[in-house]
């Protein structure tokens, strides 16, 4: 805007600062207060109520070195490493399928795509208990084809876990990158696939760099929720399928330790700080196309 | 020019692995047997015994009520938030975007325990209250989202030509911009709503005694409650979902039909 001096510029700074005022003071509240809360308690002792005792230690954060944490940490990572890659490689040639659908067409599949996105959670993952129970469908298929033992668990690994987290993410992934490629001008592809590219070369050289935006958004979309995950593992997991996830709400709700909850939770906040930075990092290099 | 086949295979097939499982849970909830293995017939029987659980109207109340609540709410902050975010360019813009951005992307387990160390820190009460603070949290960040993507195919001609004209400030904002930003902001309503209803584990951190929502019912159900019962509550709860996506997709409709023409 113009110089500060003006008293138009003036007005409009104090306008600004009105509407700014009441949401920024909401969620500084609500959100940035109780975020600096968490990384403040992991150095308070607990008490044996169940509370936050006085003064400072280091004690809790030292008690992180528990011999069960690497193996739960490395599940996580892993677990959704995993989950995310699947999801791209899936998403990927959804999104482009739907972007090169006629209108019509186009339309419906964005639907489809909607509405599990919109769909409750906890259903989506109570179907699949449903459908991997000992005499569900899916058992039952298996059994038939010889594909399984009769007397094989479906439920309770960490692949099912892994599978149910591709169900319920996939749309935070296909969205995105439907989104990107609905944008993308297609001409180039032909471009060079008549110039003598392979169509595998085209994907990669030329659609892929032009949906890097939503590309990015798909993995942080995926990846992120994965990291926290903590209600699939839950329901469809076992004890030797828990996240870094079951752990917090382990610590809070069952040994009601809040220090040693919000250790693990101010660990987990800089494990999924460091995606997003890095991809706030590859943004900022194409600054300029977009806005703030 | 051949183009691959793999992205329509693909897209099917992820369409089915999509549906298959919610088709089969609705099937089921039609399903006279107990068992999900063998299918004695059409039934009504689960829809009737579900209409006589009074926790669950009772959960589904209280849910309605915070998500009406908090919708209400984040429906005017996060607008306000939008507009302030879109009209002006500043430093502390930046700062506010960055604040609206982050609570999209953390995980809903930190968003939970950080909120229940808060609300323990100040000695608050957990309840309906501390459960209606939680959601319109993270609903101010979608419906601002929602609404600052309609802003950014919005005219800003509009509203100079109604200044020219003469219109106050009030009269600019009430019958020009909201008029035209209602469908972005209904459909960020519509989110914010269908995002409460449907929260789990914030809602899971932040509750307190006697103030049960219908996920937490239905988490107390798959724990420990009876399967077809939950069978017939979830496929009420699809239809409901699926009032809700068609009436966001003809809300936010008019982008498209500008594309046809």
């Amino acid at each position: 805007m113009s110089s500060h001096d003006h008293p138009g510029a003036r007005r409009q700074t104090v306008a600004e600062w009105l509407l700014t005022a009441a949401p920024f003071t909401w969620l500084f509240i609500l959100f940035v207060i109780p975020t600096a809360l968490v990384f403040a308690i992991a150095f308070k002792p607990s008490d044996p109520w169940g509370g936050v005792g006085a003064g400072w230690t280091l004690e809790t954060v030292r008690s992180l070195r528990n011999p069960n944490y690497p193996a739960i940490i490395w599940r996580t990572l892993w677990i959704s490493a995993v989950t995310t890659v699947s999801c791209i490689a899936l998403a990927l040639p959804c999104g482009y399928y739907i972007a090169r659908a006629p209108y019509r067409w186009r339309r419906l599949l964005v639907l489809l795509t909607v509405i599990p996105f919109w769909t409750s959670f906890l259903i989506r993952i109570f179907a699949w208990k449903v459908l991997l129970h000992p005499d569900g469908y899916v058992k039952r298929a298996l059994v038939f084809l010889r594909l399984a033992d009769a007397d094989a668990i479906l439920l309770y690994h960490a692949g099912t876990v892994l599978l149910v987290m591709i169900y319920t993410l996939l749309p935070f992934a296909i969205l995105p990158i439907y989104a990107a490629a609905e944008r993308f001008d297609f001409r180039l592809v032909e471009a060079a696939r008549d110039l003598g590219a392979s169509r595998w070369r085209a994907f990669r050289q030329i659609f892929l760099p032009g949906i890097r935006r939503g590309l990015l958004t798909a993995v942080l979309m995926v990846l992120i929720p994965s990291l926290g995950m903590y209600i699939i593992p839950d329901i469809v997991g076992g004890t030797r399928s828990e996240m870094i996830g079951n752990k917090i709400a382990q610590r809070t709700f069952v040994d009601r330790n809040l220090p040693h909850a919000s250790a693990l939770s101010a660990s987990l906040t800089l494990a999924v700080m460091a995606p997003m930075l890095w991809v706030l990092y590859m943004q900022g290099r194409r600054r300029g196309e977009t806005r703030p | 020019m051949k183009r691959s086949r793999i992205p329509l295979y693909t897209t099917w097939a992820v369409l089915i692995f999509f549906y298959l499982p919610i088709g089969v849970l609705i099937l089921h909830s039609f399903n006279a047997s107990r068992f999900s293995s063998s299918w004695e017939g059409f039934s009504w029987r689960w829809y009737i015994r579900l209409f006589a659980e009074r926790d669950i109207w009772f959960a589904l109340q209280n849910t309605v009520i915070v998500a009406l609540s908090s919708t209400i709410v984040s429906m005017v902050l996060g607008s306000i938030a939008a507009y302030a975010l879109h009209r002006y360019h500043t430093r502390l813009q930046r700062v506010h975007y960055t604040l609206i951005y982050t609570p999209l992307v953390v995980p809903d387990i930190l968003m939970g325990i950080s909120l229940l160390l808060f609300f323990v820190g100040i000695g608050m009460q957990l309840g309906l209250i501390t459960i209606f603070l939680a959601h319109t949290s993270f609903c101010v960040s979608y419906v601002a989202m929602v609404v600052l993507a309609r802003l950014q195919d919005f005219d800003d001609s509009i509203l100079e030509a109604a200044r020219d004209l003469g219109a106050t400030w009030w009269t600019t904002t009430w019958r020009v911009l909201l008029p035209l930003l209602a469908p972005g902001i209904a459909a960020g309503g519509l989110l914010a709503f269908t995002l409460s209803i449907d929260d789990f584990v914030i809602t899971f951190f932040v509750t307190g005694p006697g103030a049960t929502t219908l996920p937490i019912q239905i988490y107390s159900m798959i724990k420990h409650g009876s399967p077809p019962l939950i069978n017939a509550l979830s496929t009420l709860l699809l239809v409901v979902t699926f009032l809700i996506v068609w009436l966001v997709q003809h809300l936010t409709q008019e982008e498209h039909r500008h594309e046809v023409d």
